[in-house]
């Protein structure tokens, strides 16, 4: 092979302008034309599931379940005939969907074998407080709709879903985000695996109650989606209706370039991945609607376009990574030549999205295909130009090979030709699955806004004024204005996240407002001290903010500085039962006026000068507070002990 | 005129939407004290309230705006749903063979319309190729609208039409008949079609679904695929019931029409066959016979049509303390047949005994039948049912209570005197009645049993 695959790569990350985050500047956004929206998921904390009785936040480990059972998802009528033909494609591999079922988190319900329970109304209740602070227009009455999910993520293959309120704002420190809904839902169920044709889900998950956030696509740069998904989860935590912890948020992060199409990237857990994952697909869009330049500039016939096939068994089964495969087929693309190779992300090239393809839609599992321009291929020159004559396959065309069992094969034609026309047109509208390191891959094809319909076993629910005015009375104040406040106080910005996301607003400000603290120096205490002890010492549940209030409020009654308050962070997370006097016992805690402590520096001055002929007046101090810090914290302040001394 | 424009709105609602000038399909944007919406307005289901406005906005939800709260609305644009399902011909295959279905008002197949939420039905064989396109490697397909109503509301007169056609199909020559049918009474018209389509030359399939096809877990188009394949290839040429047999997408269960049973009331695998096992298990490859007696298909067309219902029997639910007033007032409204449903072996209580025997003075036919739905009725071992015997009740056997209902209301229209009821309610048709209950015709598992629970762990349910 003359053409240079690697340099090929090299030349197009190049041609695509891309930069690492770090060199990217707002400039770089605006050349590309970034564009992003997010979709904020946040569980909702209850007691039970949204539309049956199951208690909800009970999990179980994969292989702790009670039955099994079977589901095909079949793509509705209207997708079948009309427009969704990757729905087809796919139903024609049968997906066997196979749901893990625990007794004690879930029921009939669940898998659809019995029709939903009046909604929860502590549910409703919580996300229309979380609407109001969201300052949403709220509807006069909720409509339970069925949203169609295909991937059997939901057993009946619709989510119910309601929306309670549109054409919201949330005010960030910078600007105002727009928001265009946020609905009521059910979570859906946990992946346990997906090979081949089988795909198994748990459903400990399933049904419990979540709300979503959709905000218009206004954010302008990776950062700015970052913060602007922090504030709706700050906002979602300040009214404490809200689950914490691993999965209980995630987003879905819609992205697109000047040119290029909405992309929704699913499933983010943590806000840190949003810019580097933003980032790379705005870049990806943008090296799509190259290669489309590309193609169109060098192919004769768009319209007429398509591949050639012709098993190749013969040929290359003598390969050991291929001896034992059922059919081994060889595809060519007409005029591809440099499109294969051609950059899309950090470590990925266009044939990536190819072969992803290839796992989702026609369930081969990877390595499921070998191109013409991979940097190292398991094929030799000498067997790629056998499979190029099979082919008739001219200079300017690239090959793909393809390994699968015959049933599958047709579909997986039709997959990679399907991606190769949609390479000719610019970005697919889809949905990637994101990883740490900021890439993403196909997940799946993005479904139309026309898959939502009435839920017929559900009667619409009416919210009256008067209903709505009680829950406005008892809405905490808004996120923003609790930043402009922090502001105020001179609190320093790296402590704001801590204090937003653990929702330790409400706290800090009771401890300011009863116990009289410097509201700076609370804010420093949670935002470092606590935050570390949290972080280091485990306790039997998880730790209740509310205990620094009450440990402030013990040491102010015992007169008793707060800078002992830190020492006595450890034992309070790993003991929540232990009373405060207990603690400072078992710390060896002794009460000490200040005359005590004072009385004590003569001797230890002389003891320090002991021998000495020149005394270093730092050095002096130094040891002196060595020596007292012990006994001073808790009973002076260590900054007027340290003017004393 | 308004109840087109305006559909389904009344009071306030219907006032604000005629002052506004907004019709239901009209793109509106409202004005509110809660802010402005806007969306379709769609049609207002009959039964909610007149306090609110229903649009779908352009995400594709509906919300319901109050009326109470708006301030100003105008209709910026207006669009009708088109309710046509689009059709594909359904393309004829040499060597398969030819199946009838007959539509009875059950939705097995259908199409939703995303902008109304309607659930159209389809029907025809070009509606039923778009959505189940796989019926065509099975059979080729014809279709014929019986009638159309709930299967709440199939009864006497359904149930005659329906064997008529089936005579009438047999006698033209077809390879099989499917019937679509709502699940609620499914079983009721098994019974009834077995009594009254008898000396069967092909299958007669019955089939529904428990969930809508609208919805991708649907289990229509497997139900309907496994009818068609029973109705055209399967060589048992008995009236059945093809429905699920795990909840799983797995494979499907054939029924007898006589003891197949609704036992739960939404689940897939809701039909059971009661005392005995089912005919066979049916997936997309095979029919996989469980029974080795059945009535083979043939090649005549000589099917004996019986179509004879009489509307006056009634059905009588037993609970302990029920007075004798209770059988009085079914004898002095005019009911010839009364089945009983006892307790335990077959048993009511002393105090009905003198209704009972005036009852039988008039005349009036009675059966025993069980609530436990398992099991022989057994009047000789207590004195009591001995005592009910003399008093004229007579014991149905294994017969479920529906299908007793069904018979002697069939018996009924075909004659009135004592003894010929009793033999034609005691000479099974088609194993209404069984000599002998197999050790795994009653299964009813119980929850919680380490081995049951092991079992309902491997097996996909
Ligand atoms: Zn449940």
């Amino acid at each position: 092979m003359s053409f240079n695959s690697k340099s090929n790569y090299e030349i197009s990350k190049k041609k695509v302008g891309y930069v690492p985050r770090i060199d990217a500047t707002q400039e770089t956004y605006d050349a590309l034309g970034f564009m992003s929206g997010l979709e904020v998921h946040q569980q909702l904390l209850t007691s039970e599931k949204l539309f049956c009785h199951c208690p909800a936040g009970i999990f179980h480990e994969h292989d702790d379940y009670n039955a099994e059972l079977i589901r095909h998802m079949r793509p509705t009528l209207s997708e079948l005939g009309e427009y969704d033909g990757t729905a087809l494609m796919e139903f024609k591999t049968r997906k066997e969907i196979v749901y893990r079922i625990n007794n004690e988190n879930a029921c009939t319900y669940e898998i659809d074998d019995t029709p939903p329970f009046p909604i929860n109304v502590d549910a409703l209740e919580k996300a229309l407080e979380i609407s109001l602070l969201s300052k949403l227009n709220i509807v006069g009455e909720v409509h339970i709709t069925r949203k169609q999910y295909l991937d059997g993520s939901i057993p009946a293959g619709f989510q119910r879903t309601a929306i309670l309120g549109v054409e919201g704002e949330l005010e960030l420190p910078s600007k105002k985000i727009r928001l265009i809904q946020l609905s009521i839902e059910e979570d859906s169920c946990r992946e346990i695996s997906d090979v081949g044709h089988v795909r198994v889900y748990k459903t400990d998950r399933l049904g419990m109650p979540l709300i979503e956030t959709v905000t218009y696509p206004d954010f302008k740069n990776p950062d700015e989606v970052k913060d602007g998904c922090d504030y709706i989860r700050f906002l979602n935590r300040s009214t404490g209706n809200v689950r914490t912890g691993m999965g209980a948020g995630r987003q879905d992060v819609n992205v697109s370039c000047r040119g290029g199409s909405r992309v929704e990237i699913k499933g983010v857990a943590h806000t840190k991945w949003i810019p580097e994952l933003t980032h790379n697909e705005v870049f990806r869009q943008w090296a799509l609607l190259q290669i489309r330049d590309m193609l169109s500039a060098n192919l004769n016939n768009i319209k007429g376009w398509k591949v050639s096939s012709v098993g190749v068994k013969d040929i290359l089964s003598i390969l050991p990574e291929l001896e034992e495969k059922e059919t081994i087929i060889a595809i060519n693309l007409p005029g591809f030549k440099g499109a294969l190779s051609y950059f899309t992300q950090p470590g990925q090239m266009f044939a990536d999205e190819i072969s992803t393809r290839l796992k989702v839609i026609a369930c081969i599992e990877k390595p499921n295909m070998a191109h013409s321009e991979e940097f190292e291929s398991i094929l030799s020159e000498k067997h790629w130009k056998l499979v190029q004559t099979r082919l008739k396959a001219s200079k300017e065309d690239s090959q793909i090979i393809i390994w699968a069992n015959e049933d599958d094969i047709s579909t997986a034609i039709e997959t990679v030709e399907e991606r190769c026309k949609l390479a000719l047109t610019g970005v697919p509208n889809e949905t990637r699955k994101s990883f740490e390191d900021g890439t993403t891959i196909f997940e799946r094809v993005l479904p139309g806004a026309d898959r939502m319909y009435p839920d017929t076993d559900s009667a619409p629910i009416p919210l009256d004024d008067n209903y709505l005015n009680n829950l406005n009375k008892n809405l905490p104040t808004d996120v923003i204005d609790n930043y402009k406040i922090l502001k105020e106080w001179g609190v320093n910005e790296e402590v704001y996240t801590y204090i937003f996301s653990k929702n330790l607003f409400p706290i800090i400000t009771k401890i300011v407002d009863k116990i009289g603290v410097n509201p700076k120096y609370v804010c420093a205490f949670f935002g470092h001290e606590v935050k570390f002890a949290v972080g280091h010492y485990q306790g039997p549940e998880q730790f209740n903010f509310e205990r620094i209030f009450k440990l402030f409020k013990y040491l102010k009654s015992k007169g008793i500085t707060f800078e002992l308050a830190e020492k006595m962070l450890p034992e309070l997370i790993m003991h929540p039962q232990m009373d405060f006097e207990s603690i400072l016992t078992s710390m060896n805690f002794k009460k000490y006026s200040k005359k005590e402590i004072l009385s004590k520096l003569p001797l230890l001055n002389e003891k320090f000068s002991e021998g000495k002929e020149i005394i270093s007046n730092i050095k002096r101090k130094n040891w002196v507070m060595g020596k007292l810090r012990n006994i001073a914290i808790g009973n002076i302040e260590l900054t007027d002990l340290s003017k004393e001394v | 005129m308004d109840n087109d424009i305006f559909q389904g709105y009344k009071g306030e609602a219907l006032e604000l939407l005629k002052k506004y000038k907004v019709r239901v399909w009209g793109a509106v944007s409202a004005e509110t004290t809660r802010g402005s919406f806007e969306g379709t307005v769609l049609p207002r289901s009959e039964n909610d309230d007149d306090k609110h406005i229903v649009i779908k906005i352009i995400t594709g939800y509906n919300i319901g705006i109050d009326t109470r709260t708006i301030l100003s609305m105008k209709e910026t644009g207006y669009k009708k749903a088109n309710y046509k399902i689009p059709e594909k011909d359904f393309p004829y295959t040499k060597g398969l063979p030819k199946v009838k279905l007959f539509g009875t008002g059950g939705t097995i197949a259908s199409r939703l319309d995303y902008r109304t939420g309607a659930v159209i039905p389809a029907f025809s064989p070009g509606e039923l190729y778009g959505a189940v396109p796989e019926l065509a490697d099975i059979c080729n397909l014809e279709t014929e609208k019986i009638f159309a109503v709930f299967s709440e509301n199939m009864g006497p007169k359904q149930y005659l039409a329906l064997a008529k056609a089936i005579g009438k199909e047999i006698k033209k020559g077809v390879d099989g008949i499917v019937i679509g049918h709502g699940t609620d009474t499914l079983h009721h018209t098994g019974a009834a079609l077995t009594f009254m389509c008898q000396n069967l030359p092909i299958p007669i399939i019955l089939v529904g679904s428990q969930r809508s096809s609208d919805r991708p877990s649907s289990d229509a188009a497997l139900n309907l695929m496994h009818a068609m394949k029973a109705a055209g290839q399967s060589d048992m040429a008995e009236v059945q019931v093809c429905m699920f047999g795990p909840t799983s997408d797995e494979y499907g269960l054939l029924h007898k029409g006589t003891r197949v049973r609704k036992m739960h009331s939404s689940y897939r695998s809701t039909f059971r066959t009661i005392g005995d096992t089912p005919l066979a298990r049916i997936n997309r490859e095979e029919i996989i016979p469980i029974k080795k007696n059945y009535n083979k298909r043939r090649n005549d067309k000589n099917v004996n049509i019986l179509p004879y219902f009489s509307d006056k029997v009634t059905m009588l639910y037993y609970y302990p303390g029920m007075a004798p007033d209770t059988i009085d007032a079914l004898v002095d409204s005019g009911y010839k047949g009364i089945i009983f449903v006892g307790t335990g072996l077959g048993h009511v209580n002393k105090e009905l005994y003198p209704a009972i025997e005036r009852a039988h003075e008039k005349g009036i036919h009675m059966f025993m039948t069980l609530q436990t739905i398992w099991g022989y009725v057994h009047m000789f071992v207590y004195d009591t049912g001995r005592d009910m015997m003399a008093k004229g009740i007579i014991p149905a056997g294994n017969m479920l209570p529906e299908v007793a209902w069904v018979k002697l209301s069939w018996v009924l229209g075909q004659t009135d005197d004592p003894e010929e009821v009793k033999k034609l309610m005691l000479t099974p048709v088609n194993d209404e009645i069984t000599l002998r209950e197999p050790y795994n015709g009653y299964l009813v598992y119980q929850g919680g049993v380490p081995e049951v629970d092991e079992f309902i762990k491997d097996v996909h349910k």
